[in-house]
């Protein structure tokens, strides 16, 4: 987080300088982001959460590829098939089929003491059909969603924004006007609008998505093209014959990517939260397919009676969003070149630790180097 | 400045206007407004569609109808608004529709905005301030938290867990030991991280306001004020001094001799005011007492810091005005409390007392009785507003300790400490109002986010406002009720984003000068 940016006396700073120089002498630019980022506890952790939940989603109850995703009975009239090219997973149940009901009212299998997952340790909903395939369905396409938005914003965000700040004149009046009418109209009632007339699809539904989240990384893509713009190995490279696509591309871009990366996170993470959103609403992923807005908005109704319906999903959401929030911190740490080191080294646990030795006389917090300010 | 706001003001409105344009297209494409009536076996269902086509000139293609919108739009500059009818809702004129469901979304997010921009920003300055404390770090992580939570999630949460557990508790209100213990610790910690200091401070300040926190607890337990709260006299005499004690800190300290004698009587005035207030909130009826008393209490609060400002009028009288205007508060929340039994008595018996459906009791709204109905809506708001708070809060938060710790860095803070200023002087004065300018421009940005987090909150909590316009517009291809939705938050927008422009103007004079 840039806002980490500690309060320095002016000794301090050229000591802190100096270690740092010490700490990156002869290290390449990536090995000193990735150090940085491997500093950072909470990202790290973040990263290895993330892919547990994404390769949990997938390899448990499988996917399905390509297809509408419409139930149709198979041929032989017992079971109900899903269109597409399916891949199974190692859960036995699916997330369309009813089952058995199997304890009262469908809790939840699951118990701590013997420890054992049971049958359904979601529970089921009303109809018999096991949640936690449910919501590990829901996860995967909300991931799919986020996904997609992320790599189609990305590139449309970075190459609108690379042209308006390079060439600036008209081409920067219009692209900058389109990114005024997109900006204006709340995020979420254009994604409704969109979500309404696609009708339900989780890919059209990103793609869609995607063409409408790019303006905030088109204007921060824009402010630094303007301002590299002016450097000297800008002019070096035209002097030497290089093409504006060259230069855009091959000498500007690789300098903004620090903005780029940090920024692509923290849209996935918004993301995730407008499609459950839209798909709570009504406006996004639609029965039959499962996101895990929808999943909330279908039983929300039930809290009362199936609380387990509504727990799960939404605890899905925010483990999800809040990974990726603190992957973009990692990432904002690691790329911003002000970053000191001194105070991140303190984790959350061991801050709280100091505060409570506040208060054994002889510990006292506010003594290290950064507290200028609230020193009264 | 006038210029700049003016030229804002008139990019802003050609920009709705494209906006306008491509949503209209947009919700048009996005369905068939009949499909309904064209599946309909009823033999009538032919003669209606023909009907209705010919009212929304369904035969037009999408176009040409947002250009007869837009001169139905148009019209209410000569004073004959025309946002035409709601196919969703029995053919009622659009207008009408607005007319039922703007205020309670108006309030709805005018509230959420200004609390989550109050306490947002109070938050984020003290953790600027103790940078790196157990304080800082908590909030840091909850402000990653609360970014991370979806709205609607956070506000089924509210209606089914919040407000039943405490409507159960006001049914039985005793408090249990341990949750006063808990809540003591923490408002403990976060008093005594803000105040900081040496250890003896921090001790001093954690015992004075988690046992001060502890014991109103207790004494409001053991008084059982929660079957029937009320202010009183009592309340507000403590919540005006209470008020009067935070301006005075923030704004000169308690070292400046006027200003405390000035916030003195005017504390002291405002409760011996509160005697004939009653009356006249009594006697007249209407909300616009609020705005009188307001005035009365401002004007007093200048007078008193004219007459006993010294050398320093203008500070004192500021302050003195400030403690004033808030002395408002606990008079009107005193007026809404004498109603309380009168409340109970009428909400239906199903519900609790905090209410969890629409946004106001139907019943309530047909008693001619201002103060009967702010609580009614109070009661009603108060879920949705914390819901639709606590995702602003996050960001205000981030924003505005960031915000400080960049302006405390500068040197001409520096300069300010050199030369002797107090640190209340450095932060409130000097640091403080520039800390502010990138805030301003947030207010618009998150405006949005406030509109699409109304649309949800208002959909939770089954409130019949602006958010349902949309819901049930789009969802029934009723172009002309989303549209009428879209006019009025792409007004608000333009109102919030001219708001932050002039917070922005007054607060950094280059743009003054320019």
């Amino acid at each position: 987080m840039t806002d980490k940016k500690p309060v320095v006396d002016e000794q301090s700073v050229g000591q802190e300088l100096s270690i740092e120089q010490r700490a990156t002498v002869g290290l390449s630019q990536g090995a000193i982001v990735r150090r940085r980022f491997l500093q950072h506890r909470g990202a790290v952790v973040s990263v290895f959460v993330l892919l547990f939940l994404v390769l949990l989603a997938f390899t448990s109850v499988g996917t399905v590829i390509g297809g509408t995703g419409k139930l149709t009975p198979d041929p032989s009239g017992t079971r109900l098939i899903v269109d597409g090219f399916r891949i199974p997973g190692w859960w036995g149940y699916t997330w369309w089929e009813r089952y058995d009901i199997m304890l009262p009212g469908g809790a939840p299998t699951f118990t701590w003491w013997p420890f054992s997952f049971g049958e359904h340790p979601f529970g089921q909903d009303n109809t018999g059909k096991d949640v936690f395939a449910r919501v590990m369905r829901g996860m995967q396409q909300s991931l799919n969603v986020v996904f997609i938005v992320g790599i189609i914003s990305t590139v449309i965000g970075v190459v609108l924004g690379a042209l308006a700040g390079y060439y600036r004149g008209w081409v920067d009046q219009v692209i900058m006007r389109i990114t005024d009418v997109i900006i204006i109209v709340p995020l979420l009632i254009l994604g409704a609008v969109l979500g309404q007339t696609i009708g339900g699809d989780a890919f059209l539904l990103a793609v869609m998505i995607g063409l409408i989240a790019w303006t905030g990384m088109a204007r921060l893509v824009r402010a630094e093209f303007l301002s590299l713009r002016e450097r000297e190995f800008v002019d070096a490279a035209r002097v030497a014959g290089a093409s504006d696509f060259r230069i855009i591309f091959r000498h500007i871009l690789p300098n903004t990517v620090g903005v780029i990366v940090v920024s692509a996170t923290l849209l996935m993470s918004a993301v995730i939260l407008l499609e459950t959103s839209l798909s709570f609403l009504g406006f996004g992923i639609t029965d039959p397919d499962i996101s895990l807005g929808q999943i909330i908005s279908q039983y929300n109704e039930a809290f009362k009676t199936r609380p387990w319906l509504f727990w799960w999903p939404g605890l899905f959401i925010v483990v999800i969003a809040l990974c990726i929030n603190f992957i973009g911190d990692g990432l904002r740490d690691a790329f911003d070149p002000r970053q000191k080191r001194v105070p991140r080294q303190r984790s959350l646990g061991s801050e709280i630790g100091t505060f409570f030795k506040a208060y054994v006389p002889g510990a006292r917090p506010g003594a290290r180097p950064g507290d200028g300010t609230s020193n009264k | 400045m006038l210029t700049f706001v003016a030229r804002r003001l008139v990019a802003t409105l050609l920009v709705l206007l494209v906006a306008s344009f491509i949503v209209y297209v947009l919700t048009a494409n996005s369905g068939d407004p009949l499909r309904e009536l064209r599946g309909s076996r009823d033999p009538s269902a032919q003669d209606q569609i023909a009907y209705l086509s010919g009212l929304l000139n369904l035969d037009q293609p999408p176009v040409l109808r947002y250009f007869s919108w837009l001169g139905g739009v148009g019209a209410c500059f000569i004073g004959q608004c025309d946002l035409g009818i709601s196919v969703a809702r029995g053919q009622q004129p659009v207008i009408e529709a607005i007319g039922g469901a703007l205020g309670s979304t108006l309030q709805l997010v005018l509230a959420a905005t200004i609390l989550a921009i109050v306490i947002g920003v109070a938050i984020g300055m003290t953790t600027a301030l103790r940078q790196y404390s157990g304080y800082d770090y908590v909030v840091t992580f909850l402000t990653f938290v609360f970014y991370s939570l979806p709205i609607f999630w956070v506000a089924v949460l509210l209606k089914e867990f919040g407000a039943i557990q405490f409507n159960s508790f006001l049914g039985d209100p005793v408090i249990p030991w341990w949750s006063i213990l808990i809540i003591g610790l923490v408002m403990g910690f976060i008093g005594s991280s803000i105040v900081g200091g040496e250890l003896r401070t921090r001790v001093i300040s954690f015992v004075s306001v988690g046992g001060g926190i502890a014991a109103l607890l207790i004494l409001l337990d053991v008084t059982r004020w929660f079957e029937s709260p009320s202010i009183g006299f009592v309340g507000i005499a403590l919540m005006s001094v209470a008020t009067g004690a935070v301006v005075l800190f923030t704004s000169t300290g308690f070292h400046n001799r006027r200003a405390l004698l000035a916030v003195g009587i005017i504390v002291v005035l405002t409760v011996i005011l509160s005697w004939p207030f009653q009356f006249l909130f009594y006697y007249v009826n209407s909300p616009w007492t609020v705005l009188l008393v307001l005035a009365i209490l401002v004007g007093l609060g200048l007078l008193v810091g004219f007459f006993v400002g010294g050398d320093g009028k203008a500070v004192v009288a500021r302050t003195a005005a400030i403690v004033g205007g808030l002395g408002v508060l606990p008079l009107v929340l005193d007026q809404m409390f004498i109603r309380w039994d009168e409340y109970v008595a009428r909400i239906p018996l199903s519900n609790g007392v905090i209410a969890t459906i629409g946004a106001s009791t139907p019943a309530i709204r047909r008693v001619d009785d201002t103060w009967l109905n702010m609580l009614d809506s109070l009661t009603h708001m108060l879920l949705p507003t914390i819901a639709l708070m606590i995702i602003s809060l996050a960001a205000y938060t981030r924003y505005a300790r960031a915000s400080l710790l960049d302006v405390m860095n500068q040197d001409y803070v520096r300069t300010a400490r050199a030369k002797g200023l107090g640190e209340r002087t450095v932060v409130m004065r000097h640091a403080f109002r520039n800390a502010m300018i990138p805030i301003a421009t947030i207010i618009a940005l998150d405006f949005g986010a406030v509109i699409g987090g109304a649309v949800i909150t208002e959909r939770v909590f089954a409130w019949q406002a602006m958010g349902s316009l949309f819901n049930e517009g789009l969802h029934r291809i009723d172009v002309n009720l989303v549209m009428g939705f879209f006019l009025v938050t792409g007004i608000l927008a333009v109102i919030f984003n001219v708001i932050a422009d002039l917070l922005y103007s007054a607060l950094d004079p280059r743009i003054r000068v320019s």
